[in-house]
């Protein structure tokens, strides 16, 4: 025997003697899925469903058309393990399985929507681009890039370095107060022309604060919209006023 | 609108458009005050006609509104001027901000009759160095009547007030003028913040001097102050006319930016039981009206910078400043008078450089203004 059949029979077993424990725990895991698709346990279209879980609490599998307190038939049972152990192969992903009435499996990555599944296949994941999972730790570092391109706009916002008199932006638009990036794009009857929020940045650096228009791929000119942008997310607008 | 102009055609109307307004603004700069206001209201129908102003583009002139003599009201006992946060680096008289301190000084010295005093508003210096706040005395030295010296935060943060009162003398005072009592107050004082984060002078004074900078505590006149202020005025009559000087409102405007003094409402206190009290303050940068049951407060202009108007809490009387040109430096910006009624109330005048003036009157201020806010 290989260690993976080993494996299936050993679930198999599990899956017919322990399933109350194994609902359970599986209701714990998909406590984050069941809130986006509403279908994992319990009535579902009509249907009873019955929720299994593999041994890393990461994978489930919801029968529709068994109720919960039902003992699985060994042929279902059968089928649920084999595509356990087929999920085994996505070690790192959250993987919700459902086997509908008609036998047709979907599969829900890390609480993305349900897609079609072929058992054996790839990992349904052409909804996230180069086929890779965002994990949390992905997007603890985008959160963190973010914020420092903002502190480093906020920080540019703050200090005279732009200018040559000694003035900040802070200084006439605290919290980024009347500087309107909603309003943009718009003819600027000064100007002449249509501006963007980047003109008027650079309008602003070269008069009150006297100093050099920044190029437009200019790292800290991405840092000053970054800063607007994001301290003014939420603002009251005001259509027509500026 | 209906209007669809070719880009050949829009370029041609804005260049025409662009040299009417140059030789108009030229002529506003070689005119008297009458003169003034027909130009004005030629301005405002140009841009009505041309009829092309974009929704988001700027407003152009509306009624103007001239500032009468005080010997026109006959109700007039006296006037004194203000000049107020003018915020000065100590980079020469050619930097933008010591050029429009001296426009202010100008200004006062060119005022027919001349104010009785001219009070400073605070702020005078930016980072509150010593050099700074000698530019600052130099300027002011300019002014040809007395003038009576205001404590701001840009001042006092760098030596906790130092140099200034070294310079000015005391932080807060009280004189009797005309029977009007007049009451300077330091209203900027903070709960130390600085001591246990171990701030220096210089960065507790940039944390002050930044409107938006959460790490300060919030302006008070604290309790020594007020047990000053309610000694100096004890033994007044309450018939007494009292005019307030405070570089912070006296009342509770918008937190966040400290547009606002903590113990306000204790302050207050202190003043209602008066017949009729007026406070004068700076630091807001802006036309601002408030009344609070028997108290009437003015916000003075700033010589160096508008600020916009805080998102929330601005106080209903207010007569709000259309948005500032961000194309002109003195736009927003300004001086102004105070007209000191026999009565003893106040009719505040605001001189805003680049737009018309406007006057607050006490009856405004009583049974409801009208009328828009001073635009250009
Ligand atoms: C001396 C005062 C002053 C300083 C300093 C200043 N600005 Fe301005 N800025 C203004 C004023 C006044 C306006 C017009 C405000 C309004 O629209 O009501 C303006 C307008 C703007 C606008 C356009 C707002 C709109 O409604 O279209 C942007 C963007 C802007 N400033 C960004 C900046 C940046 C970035 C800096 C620093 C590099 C800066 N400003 C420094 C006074 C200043
Ligand atoms: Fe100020
Ligand atoms: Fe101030």
């Amino acid at each position: 025997m290989t260690p993976l059949r080993m494996f299936r029979g050993a679930l198999t077993l599990a899956l017919t003697v322990v399933a109350s424990l194994a609902v359970l725990r599986s209701d714990e895991l998909l406590g984050a899925q069941r809130s986006a698709t509403a279908t994992i346990s319990g009535e579902t279209d009509g249907w009873a469903s019955r929720t299994v879980s593999a041994c890393d609490h990461r994978k489930a599998v919801v029968v529709e058309g068994v109720r919960s307190n039902e003992k699985l038939p060994p042929q279902k049972a059968q089928e649920v393990a084999d595509l356990l152990s087929d999920l085994m192969r996505f070690c790192n992903e959250e993987v919700v399985a459902r086997i509908s009435i008609r036998e047709k499996i979907t599969l829900s990555v890390n609480g993305l929507p349900f897609v079609d599944y072929v058992q054996g296949g790839e990992l349904p994941v052409e909804l996230v681009h180069g086929k890779v999972q965002h994990t949390d730790r992905d997007r603890a570092i985008w959160k963190a890039e973010l914020d420092r391109e903002v502190a480093e706009g906020d920080r540019l916002f703050h200090s005279d370095e732009l200018g040559t008199n000694g003035l900040a932006c802070a200084m006439c638009h605290p919290d980024a107060s009347n500087t309107h990036p909603e309003t943009y794009p718009k003819f600027q009857t000064q100007l002449k022309k249509v501006a963007l929020l980047r003109d008027m940045v650079n309008w602003c650096i070269q008069n009150p604060l006297e100093g050099k228009v920044l190029p437009d791929d200019d790292p800290r000119m991405k840092a000053l919209e970054a800063y607007i942008l994001v301290k003014r997310t939420g603002a009251t607008l005001d259509p027509g006023k500026h | 609108m209906g209007i669809n102009l070719t880009p050949k055609e829009l370029e041609r109307e804005l260049r025409e458009r662009s040299l009417e307004s140059e030789s108009l603004i030229q002529s506003l700069f070689n005119c008297d005050r009458r003169h003034f206001l027909k130009v004005s209201a030629r301005f405002a129908a140009m841009a009505a006609a041309a009829g092309v102003i974009q929704p988001h583009a700027f407003q152009l002139v509306d009624v103007a509104y001239a500032a009468a003599s005080p010997d026109a009201n006959p109700e007039v006992g006296f006037r004194f001027a203000y000049v107020s946060d003018s915020h000065l680096f100590a980079r020469g008289m050619n930097h933008r901000f010591a050029k429009a301190a001296l426009k202010a000084v100008e200004d006062v010295n060119a005022l027919d009759p001349q104010p009785d005093f001219v009070l400073f508003g605070g702020d005078l210096a930016q980072d509150g160095r010593p050099e700074e706040l000698e530019l600052g005395r130099q300027i002011l030295s300019g002014l040809k009547p007395p003038v009576k010296m205001m404590v701001g935060e840009h001042d006092w943060y760098f030596d906790l007030g130092e140099k200034w009162r070294q310079m000015f003398g005391p932080d807060r005072y009280s004189f009797d003028h005309k029977s009007v009592h007049f009451v300077v107050l330091n209203s900027v004082v903070e709960d130390d913040f600085w001591t246990v984060k171990g701030y220096t002078p210089e960065q507790r004074m940039a944390i002050v001097a930044g409107l938006d900078d959460g790490r300060q505590s919030r302006f008070k006149v604290g309790e020594e102050q007020r047990d000053w202020l309610h000694k100096d005025l004890e033994k007044l009559p309450k018939t007494t006319p009292l005019v307030v000087f405070s570089h912070s409102p006296l009342y509770k405007y918008y937190r966040p930016w400290n547009f606002w003094t903590d113990d306000a409402e204790q302050v207050q206190a202190l003043l209602f039981p008066f017949k009729s009290v007026t406070v004068v303050h700076g630091h807001t940068h802006q036309l601002l009206t408030n009344r609070i049951r028997n108290i009437t407060f003015h916000g003075m202009l700033s010589t160096a910078w508008p600020w916009p108007y805080a998102p929330q809490g601005l106080p209903p009387l207010t007569l709000q400043m259309e948005r500032t040109d961000p194309f002109d430096q003195f736009d927003g910006c300004g001086d102004g008078s105070v007209d000191v009624l026999k009565s003893g109330t106040v009719n505040a005048n605001y001189n805003l450089w680049d737009r018309n003036p406007r006057t607050v009157t006490y009856a405004e201020v009583t049974k409801g203004i009208k009328g828009g806010g001073p635009s250009y």
